[in-house]
């Protein structure tokens, strides 16, 4: 299991990346381990407008559906189409290809609510949500 | 009901496997071990192997042993004989269906019934007061005693030849043999599954399942066995549209309705328990039916989910099983519909968490493995 250090890290397993003022957000390689093998990832559109803790897609596996919120507030400036074709990425690479939204921040303060990747390894090995 | 699942077994040798233990209906078993989508290719292109022992094996043996079966068994009995099996759904008197199982014919007077593992306990209760009326006939769950192996793929053949110099090859689908040393261990084996492939089931004395599963482990290695789990157990009936009790089967729908009509022998010449009812129904005709669903529009169907119809107006059914089928790659559901609904290429829609996505129907099985002519 990878706890990458340049990402932070909900209690629901997605990750950010902080990148020109905006939030590259995906699950992590614990979530996806956990789902199991993704078969299925409904993404929302651009232009959609977030708030921190709503939920914004759904990722499914064969046996579970689960769904994913947004770390950040925020407006959607890029989803990741591949995962209509591919969503076996979000499985093979969690932390790059199987990214899913980019969300530019309304509120960069919120940033400081997020785990750090020791905090979040933390977390996880010792049970995890 | 927040009681302790029951270990088979194989438990701890599916931990050291690095199996991923859940509880599956009062089962501790695993529901993966390398991952569902690779379990079930594996199964379909060379082999998988599963622990199967929550399966329950109930002994009939005794004069009447027949005439008991006949009564509670949909299925003509009588068609088998020593060695070989038969499939039958056991009804109510209502024509819901109690169980499906598998009945093996040991000897004229003994027949073995591999019965659902979450049904044992309910099977057991439904047959045992009606075993009396029998004279001389015995009834036993003798399933804590019996461990069970489901080898499959088409690669099965292969690999248990390595374990036995038992002609194994010459048993033929639904035909079983006792007494076959594998890997120095008795077992009866029987050419059956629940994958839609070729393959086998192997039983033996609880105590040496662990020292059998390796056995099969070993000598698959260079065939390409993979470990299997529930998971990929279930993804494989379902693309093979096999059904499974508590989706498809159930008290509340009949054998007909189940899409296993030829099973229902009205011609065995005897009385069965649920005949005067599903008599009716098949003179009356058929008000529902299992159909076979693909998605035309983007969505998992999942168990439970509702079926509209094309409008998405009027909710007209249920998903019984819906995933994503790993080997045709395809989102596919069965549901149970009226019947007007039931033709080939009629349009649906399933309600996938608020929105009606289009779907339609299509022959089952989804999936049917090319036989080989010997």
């Amino acid at each position: 299991m990878s706890y990458p250090e340049n990402l932070k890290y909900t209690k629901e397993h997605e990750w950010v990346l902080v990148e020109n003022g905006n939030a590259r957000v995906g699950i992590t390689s614990y979530a996806q381990d956990q789902l199991g093998d993704v078969v299925f990832v409904e993404l929302p559109e651009v232009g959609t407008e977030l708030k921190a803790g709503a939920m914004f897609a759904t990722v499914e596996s064969v046996k579970a559906v689960s769904d994913v919120y947004a770390p950040v507030s925020g407006t959607i400036v890029e989803v990741n189409e591949a995962l209509n074709d591919s969503p076996e990425l979000v499985n093979e690479d969690p932390y790059n290809d199987g990214w899913m939204i980019v969300i530019e921040l309304s509120d960069p303060s919120e940033l400081d609510n997020l785990m750090d990747s020791k905090a979040y390894q933390k977390m996880v090995e010792e049970g995890g949500e | 009901m927040a009681e302790v699942p029951k270990k088979t077994p194989l438990y701890d040798t599916h931990v050291k496997n690095g199996g991923r233990i859940v509880d599956f209906g009062g089962w501790a078993l695993p529901v993966q071990f390398s991952g569902i989508k690779e379990e079930h290719n594996a199964c379909r292109t060379t082999a998988a192997l599963w622990d199967v022992s929550n399966m329950g094996e109930l002994l009939v043996r005794g004069k009447e042993a027949l005439d008991l079966l006949q009564m509670i068994l949909v299925n003509d009995v009588s068609k088998i004989y020593p060695g070989k099996l038969i499939y039958s759904p056991m009804c109510y008197p209502h024509g819901g269906i109690v169980d499906d199982l598998l009945v093996m014919c040991l000897a004229e007077d003994k027949y073995w019934l591999i019965v659902n593992g979450a049904n044992i306990e309910k099977d057991v209760e439904w047959i045992q007061p009606i075993v009396r009326y029998f004279n001389d006939t015995v009834f036993e769950n003798i399933s804590d005693s019996i461990a069970q192996l489901a080898l499959q793929g088409p690669n099965s053949v292969e690999i248990l030849k390595q374990l036995t110099g038992y002609p194994i090859d010459e048993i033929r689908y639904y035909h079983g043999t006792q007494d076959v040393d594998v890997a120095g261990i008795n077992c009866l084996v029987t050419r059956t599954g629940y994958t839609g492939e070729d393959g086998f089931e192997l039983y033996c004395q609880a105590g040496k399942g662990s020292q059998l599963y390796e056995a099969v482990v070993e000598a698959g290695k260079g065939y390409g066995l993979v470990l299997a789990g529930l998971g990929a157990r279930d993804t494989l009936r379902f693309e093979a549209s096999m059904s499974l009790y508590g989706h498809e089967l159930d008290e509340n729908h009949t054998p007909m309705e189940a899409g296993l009509g030829r099973t229902v022998a009205f011609d065995k010449g005897t009385f069965f328990i649920g005949s005067k009812a599903l008599m009716k129904q098949r003179e009356k005709g058929l008000q529902v039916r299992l159909v076979g669903i693909e998605m035309v529009g983007k969505g998992v169907p999942r168990n439970g989910y509702k079926v509209f119809d094309e409008s998405g107006e009027k909710e007209i059914g249920y998903v019984t099983t819906g995933t994503y089928a790993p080997y045709l790659e395809k989102y596919l559901a069965m549901a149970y519909v009226p019947v007007e609904y039931s033709q080939r290429g009629t349009g649906l829609s399933i309600d996938i968490r608020g929105r009606k996505v289009p779907a339609k129907v299509v022959r089952m099985p989804f999936y049917r493995r090319e036989v080989k002519k010997r």
